[in-house]
């Protein structure tokens, strides 16, 4: 990124600060835009080095179901995206197991290998990120 | 303390975009600092200069501008969600700028936190 800051404060170099930053993705991937655009935000935050995990919950789980077609609805199918993330170093991905199990869905319905995590489990991990952003 | 805001929301439509200007105006109040705003999704619809609610209604984007101009806060418009929408250097409205995403991870390395309204 060559972006220039033209900001007011923040001006001073941020080069080397690492901070673990959360994207947590809650909406259906289509029918909104939540998804599409958030996506585009975690692709953005690879190239800065940041320590990036993904949490998929509520209807965001169906942002990695499998066999996904758009073509209807006139909307691009962008979930092969997410398949990428690996190219971009974004691994760490977690999904919630209450929202799973309530929409009868298991890891084998998923584009992209997951981390199940529960409630209690993925509120410890949000408490140990410095940034957590949610579409 | 350094507070970086993102408003996903446009005005009037919701609450998100009153909120988040409340909240830094107070965050301003109490001697913190508010180096920048962040509009991604229909939050970029903040900067246009082509709205006109009524007289006896809130002015929203007036508001941001004033805000940039009495704190110097640096209200930044995603420029690919602004294209979506129809946000253009020719009806942005004054204080606002138009840049990239980079501007939102930024703010969130430099800020002590990144507060987000909306859904």
């Amino acid at each position: 990124m060559s972006e220039t800051t033209g900001g007011v404060e923040f001006d001073e170099d941020s080069a080397g600060v690492v901070k673990k930053f959360m994207f947590v993705n809650r909406k259906a991937p289509y029918g909104t835009v939540y998804a599409l655009e958030g996506l585009e935000v975690v692709l953005i935050s690879a190239a800065f080095d940041q320590d990036v995990s993904m949490v998929f919950m509520d209807d965001g789980v169906y942002e990695l179901i499998k066999g996904q077609h758009t073509k209807s609805i006139n909307v691009k199918n962008f979930s092969p995206t997410y398949r990428a993330l690996e190219g971009y170093d974004i691994e760490k991905l977690y999904v919630d197991k209450e929202s799973m199990d309530m929409r009868g869905l298991t890891v084998d319905n998923l584009i992209v290998p997951v981390e199940v995590l529960t409630a209690a489990e993925m509120g410890e991990l949000m408490d140990q990120q410095d940034v957590v952003i949610s579409f | 303390m350094k507070f970086g805001i993102m408003v996903n929301e446009g005005p009037y439509t919701h609450q998100a975009t009153d909120t988040a200007y409340m909240f830094a105006k107070a965050a301003l109040e109490k001697g913190h600092e508010v180096p920048r705003v962040f509009f991604y999704h229909d939050g970029v619809n903040n900067s246009s200069s082509l709205t006109d609610p009524p007289q006896d209604d809130r002015n929203i984007v007036n508001r941001w501008s004033k805000l940039a101009e009495d704190h110097g806060v640096d209200l930044v418009v995603c420029v690919a969600a602004a294209m979506r929408r129809g946000i253009t250097e020719g009806n942005l409205a004054a204080g606002f700028r138009i840049s990239g995403l980079g501007q939102l991870v930024e703010a969130g390395i430099q800020a002590d936190r990144l507060v987000v309204f909306g859904d």
